[in-house]
């Protein structure tokens, strides 16, 4: 078989690299890892609607490569879209979106799709693309209002999808949730969700070594979506644990 | 003989700018027994008659239940009404899957729309001979649309097809202005009511009528019988009043149509 004759090519550019029928080519192992990344994104419901925060960073790798990605888009009237993961796969993303948003407009009924239409149908993309053992390879959050509900939730790259109040991504699971369980509360005020945002995100700035001091906030009302301007967030590196990081870690790295 | 020289396909314009098989289909929606649907706002009710073929059959089915929130009388091919059923069931479905949402009411009506359309324009098919009145409710608020076989659909308060259906639609006509404000109890009455109509002095029965419903906080769903027939009992209007004023002239079929068969 043509792939099988391939596998000594591919162990030379990747050792222990193993063709196979679904992955005849080298490069449609490229498929299987992610290059360009973006890390957590956080949103939460607060009085008036959602609000999503994420930095803009895109990692190569290790390598913080680029500084200005949005990964913050308005989907359609009524819905907001956070991603991290694969930039690429975000785009393409985007462009199954902007087609379905189109369609829909062109009905020209009045009929829209709200954020609980478009959670479920990346819900169906991302299950449908894992099902194919070529999964798009991000963590989506869907934020959104319509007919005065709000609404918020997520989508994993395995097309794992769930509903709740506050919801993270990657780091922002591990670090930020913790956070948005002790101090999240119902009908909280802008300015308080906001404050919160930014705790979690100076959290995962320093803790997440992917992450960058360059955010943006989107909000979504009923009055439709504002995205904010990139900014950084005022840090201090003076902590005795930034000073001496593996104090009372003896023995480990 | 004269013979008609431009019926023989769906697509041959005649002179007069008429398209004769279209027509024809439009036709056996008047020869199928009755079907009418009325609406408030927050109600559909479609009501149906039932001819059964003979003695010893039973009737056709004339209201198919497409999803929770949609539902659909026909009149004129039944078997054709199945097929268009089914289609719509799917479609239904399918956005159910992908969105988790139901699909809007008007967006259905479109789609089968543009399906009857391409039978219109396409040598090698035939028109559908069935009209279809779809009661369904979404975030707009209930709707009553009526699609006939030219591809044509129109949304209605009130509407009535299928054989004499003329006098339904003349007793529709009287009394849609309150409509809006039913309730369901009333609107199921006045279906009722609108059914006795297109009777011409037989006797109702929940035997020769369907009546279905869909609204806030109820499911598209046949009312059962029994509660059909108190409803017929309650307003007196089993037996037979002073027969309505023919428009006209008398309806000559008192069998079934040949569709209905």
């Amino acid at each position: 078989m043509e792939w099988a004759k391939d596998n000594i090519r591919a162990n030379a550019i990747a050792p222990g690299l193993i063709l196979t029928p679904l992955a005849k080519t080298v490069s449609d192992f490229h498929r299987w890892n992610p290059y360009v990344t973006g890390t957590s994104v956080l949103g939460l419901k607060y009085k008036d609607g959602i609000i999503l925060a994420a930095d803009m960073g895109g990692s190569y790798g290790s390598t913080l490569r680029y500084k200005s990605v949005e990964r913050l888009k308005p989907i359609g009237k009524h819905t907001i879209l956070g991603a991290s993961g694969e930039i690429s796969d975000f785009q393409e993303i985007l462009r199954y979106l902007d087609e379905l948003i189109i369609y829909d407009l062109m009905w020209d009924d009045g009929n829209s799709l709200g954020p609980k239409e478009v959670h479920s149908y990346l819900n169906r993309v991302m299950y449908n693309r894992r099902n194919k053992f070529n999964p798009l390879w991000n963590s989506l959050v869907v934020g959104g209002v319509k007919n005065g509900q709000k609404y918020l939730g997520m989508v994993g790259m395995i097309g794992t999808h769930y509903e709740d109040n506050h919801v993270a991504t990657g780091f922002g699971n591990h670090l930020a949730r913790p956070i948005m369980r002790a101090e999240w509360h119902e009908d909280m005020s802008f300015e308080d969700a906001v404050k919160l945002l930014e705790k979690c995100l100076l959290v995962l700035l320093y803790r997440d070594r992917s992450a960058i001091n360059k955010f943006q906030i989107a909000k979504i009302t009923k009055d439709g979506v504002t995205i904010s301007e990139p900014y950084a967030l005022k840090t201090f590196w003076g902590f005795s644990a930034f000073q001496n990081p593996s104090k009372g870690a003896e023995g480990s790295w | 003989m004269f013979r008609n020289q431009y019926d023989t396909d769906v697509t041959t314009w005649s002179p007069a700018g008429r398209l004769f098989q279209v027509e024809y289909a439009m036709e056996a929606v008047k020869q199928g027994s009755a079907a009418i649907g009325l609406r408030s706002a927050t109600h559909v009710v479609l009501a149906t008659v039932n001819k059964a073929t003979s003695e010893l059959s039973s009737h056709q089915k004339k209201i198919f239940k497409v999803d929770d929130h949609i539902g659909v009388a026909i009149a004129g091919l039944t078997a054709d009404g199945r097929v268009l059923s089914r289609y719509l069931r799917n479609e239904c479905i399918n956005h159910s899957f992908v969105y988790e949402s139901p699909l809007p009411v008007a967006r259905l009506v479109v789609q089968l729309a543009d399906k009857a359309q391409v039978c219109t324009q396409r040598s090698w098919k035939r028109p559908y001979g069935v009209g279809l009145l779809v009661a369904g409710l979404d975030e707009n608020g209930a709707h009553l649309y009526y699609n006939c076989p030219s591809g044509n659909y129109f949304e209605y308060q009130a509407f009535a097809i299928g054989s004499r259906s003329q006098a339904a639609k003349t007793y529709l006509e009287r009394r849609f202005d309150n409509f809006e404000k039913y309730s369901r109890e009333e609107l199921i009455k006045d279906g009722i009511f609108a059914v006795k109509e297109t009777l011409q002095g037989e006797k109702l029965t929940n035997s020769i009528c369907t009546v279905a419903i869909v609204g806030v906080g109820e499911p598209f769903h046949i009312i059962d019988p029994q509660t059909v027939q108190q409803v017929i009992e309650s307003f007196d209007i089993g037996e037979e009043a002073p027969a309505a004023v023919e428009e006209g002239g008398p309806a000559p079929e008192a069998e079934a149509a040949p569709m209905d068969i």
